[in-house]
C-alpha cells in the first residue's frame, strides 16, 4: 500500500516539499528522504533527546512527530544553527569546552540550548540542568555541557551588549 | 509501524466523524508522545490516525462563568505558563514534574490523561492485562498497584495531571457520534476511568469515535492545592508515586478537602479516609501525617511493591503541606 503525500514546509529558512508515508517521522524523513543527518537517531521513543529540532520555535523529540504533522510548519535543526558558514556561539562553546565525546547527544543538546537561551538569554545553571533534562549523554557527565552552555549565553549576552 | 491512513480534521465533529468510521480502527492523534511510541512498537496499530491538534476549538484556554475551560489539544507548557491556571498549581507541579522540555511542548493535555499504562507487560505485547494479572504477579511487578489490584488488572494509570484535576473538581466535555449530530455531554473526571475486566476492555470509558474535547476546572473557592511527586530520578519517567491535594481552609480550619494519588491503582485513587479526616482541622504535620497513614491503610501491594505504601503516605502527607505552603521535609 503506497499512499505517500506530499509536504511543504520551511526547513532551516528554506521552502521544502517531500514525498512521505503517514508512518514516517519527522526523524526519517529528515535524516533519510532530505539528508540532513546532523539530527540523531537515540532511544526513537522520545527519552534521550538526540533527535531534537524547533517545530514551530518549540523543541520537539522528532521521533514521535509524524512527518504529515509538519505540514507548513518551519522546522530548524541542527543544520540551521550556523550562522553563512560560522559555529554560532552555542557550537563553539560546545567545542572550546569539551563538551561532547561521542557526539552522538550533542545535535540535539545544541538545538535545545538554541530554545533555552531564545527564551532566556540568562539562565542560571538550575535553570539550564532543568531545560536540559529531556537530553541524555551517556559520555560527559553533563557538566561540560551546562558549563558550554554558559559561556555561550555570556557570549551572547556580550555581542548584544556591543551591538 | 504498520501503515495507517492519516486525517487531520479542523472541526470537532468532523474529527468524532472520522474516528467513529465503521471499518477501520481508529485512534486519536494528540501530542504523540506516547501513542507513536506504541505504534512502533506495534502494540497499538489503527487503521487511521485522526490528528486533532489542528482543531483550532480545542487549542484554547478559555474562562467561563463556570471556571476555567482547556481545550484538550492545549499543549502542556502553554497550561503551565498560562495566567488562568495560576491558581492551581497542583497542575503546574504536575506538568514540571515531567521533565522534559521537549515533551512538555509536544504533549497536549487530552493525550496526556488517556495516555496508555506504562505497564512493562502490556509495552511488549503482552495485552493490557498480562495473561489476567499473572504475568506481573508471577514476573515484576515492583511498578505496579497496590490498591484495587485483585482482579486481572496490575497496571497503574499513567496520567500525572489526573489527580491533580480530580481533586480540582474537574469535568470533561466528551463529543460522540449521533445519529444525525454529533453528540456532547459532560461527566467528572474521574468517571472517565475504569478498572479493565477482560482484554476486551481499556482503562477508559471512550467508546469507539467518543472525543475528549476540553477538561473544566470549576473556579477555585480559593482552594489551596499542590501535587506531591515522589521521583526516582530526573527525566521523562513517571513518577514512583504522586499526591494531590485540594483543601479549602476557613479560618484556619480545613472545610472541604479531596486527596488523589497516583500510579497506585488502574486508576487515579481518590482517598476520601485521608480528605475526611482533615475537615475540621487545622493543616499541620500531626493531621498531614495522619491523612497520609488512613490513605494507605487499605493498601494491598503485590509481592515487589510494598515499598510504594510507605512512598503513598509520603506522598499525602507533603501534598497536603505543600497545598497548605507549610515545609514538606522533602524536595
Ligand atoms: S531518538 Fe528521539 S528522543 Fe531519543
Ligand atoms: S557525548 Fe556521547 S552521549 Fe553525549
Amino acid at each position: 500500500m503506497s499512499n505517500k503525500h506530499v509536504i511543504s514546509l520551511e526547513l532551516n529558512g528554506d521552502a521544502v516539499e517531500f514525498l512521505c508515508e503517514p508512518r514516517q517521522t519527522l526523524l526519517e524523513v529528515l535524516r533519510d528522504i532530505l539528508h540532513l543527518t546532523g539530527t540523531k537517531e537515540g532511544c526513537s521513543n522520545g527519552n534521550c533527546g538526540a533527535c531534537t529540532v524547533l517545530f514551530n520555535g518549540r523543541p520537539v523529540v522528532s521521533c514521535l512527530v509524524l512527518a504529515m504533522e509538519c505540514e507548513d510548519a518551519k522546522i530548524r535543526t541542527i543544520e540551521g544553527v550556523a550562522c553563512d558558514g560560522a559555529l554560532d556561539e552555542i557550537q563553539n562553546a560546545f567545542l572550546e569546552g569539551a563538551a561532547l565525546q561521542c557526539g552522538i547527544c550533542t545535535p540535539g543538546f545544541i538545538v535545545q540550548a538554541q530554545a533555552l537561551l531564545d527564551e532566556n538569554p540568562n539562565p542560571s545553571e538550575d535553570e539550564i540542568r532543568f531545560y536540559l533534562a529531556g537530553n541524555l549523554c551517556r559520555c560527559t557527565g553533563y557538566d561540560k555541557i551546562v558549563r558550554a552552555v554558559q559561556a555561550a549565553a555570556e557570549q551572547r549576552r556580550a555581542a548584544t551588549t556591543a551591538g | 509501524m504498520k501503515p495507517f491512513e492519516y486525517a487531520a480534521p479542523r472541526t470537532e465533529a468532523e474529527a468524532v466523524g472520522l474516528l467513529a468510521a465503521d471499518h477501520v480502527e481508529t485512534e486519536v492523534l494528540a501530542g504523540g508522545t506516547d501513542l507513536i511510541g506504541l505504534m512502533k512498537q506495534m502494540v497499538v496499530t489503527p487503521g487511521r490516525l485522526v490528528n486533532v491538534k489542528e482543531i483550532p476549538s480545542m487549542q484554547a484556554i478559555s474562562e467561563t462563568s463556570d471556571g476555567v475551560v482547556i481545550g484538550a489539544a492545549a499543549r502542556l507548557e502553554d497550561m503551565a505558563e498560562h495566567r488562568l491556571l495560576t491558581p492551581f498549581s497542583s497542575i503546574g507541579d504536575a506538568i514540571v514534574g515531567i521533565d522534559s522540555q521537549q515533551w512538555q511542548a509536544q504533549s497536549t493535555l487530552g493525550g496526556e490523561l488517556l495516555q496508555r499504562p506504562r505497564c512493562w507487560y502490556f509495552r511488549s505485547g503482552a495485552g493490557l492485562l498480562a495473561a489476567n494479572g499473572k504475568r506481573v504477579t508471577e514476573g515484576d511487578g515492583r511498578f505496579h498497584a497496590i490498591f484495587a489490584n485483585s482482579g486481572p488488572a496490575k497496571f497503574v494509570n499513567a496520567s500525572r495531571l489526573a489527580p491533580a484535576l480530580i481533586a480540582l473538581g474537574a469535568s470533561i466535555r466528551i463529543m460522540s457520534p449521533g445519529k444525525e449530530d454529533a453528540e456532547v455531554q459532560t461527566l467528572p473526571l474521574a468517571s472517565l476511568y475504569r478498572t479493565p475486566r477482560d482484554e476486551s476492555q481499556r482503562e477508559n470509558i471512550l467508546s469507539k469515535g467518543q472525543l475528549v474535547t476540553h477538561v473544566l476546572i470549576p473556579h477555585p473557592q480559593s482552594l489551596a492545592n499542590a501535587t506531591y511527586e515522589v521521583r526516582h530520578g530526573s527525566g521523562p519517567e513517571a513518577p514512583l508515586v504522586a499526591a494531590s491535594a485540594a483543601l479549602q481552609v476557613q479560618a484556619g480550619l480545613v472545610a472541604k478537602a479531596r486527596i488523589v494519588i497516583g500510579q497506585v491503582a488502574p486508576q487515579p485513587w481518590e482517598s476520601s479516609e485521608a480528605a475526611e479526616s482533615l475537615v475540621g482541622r487545622p493543616i499541620d504535620l500531626v493531621t498531614a501525617e495522619q491523612a497520609g497513614q488512613l490513605a494507605v491503610a487499605a493498601a494491598s501491594p503485590l509481592k515487589d511493591n510494598a515499598y510504594k505504601v510507605q512512598l503513598a503516605a509520603v506522598a499525602v502527607k507533603r501534598a497536603i503541606l505543600k497545598a497548605a505552603g507549610l515545609p514538606t521535609g522533602g524536595f
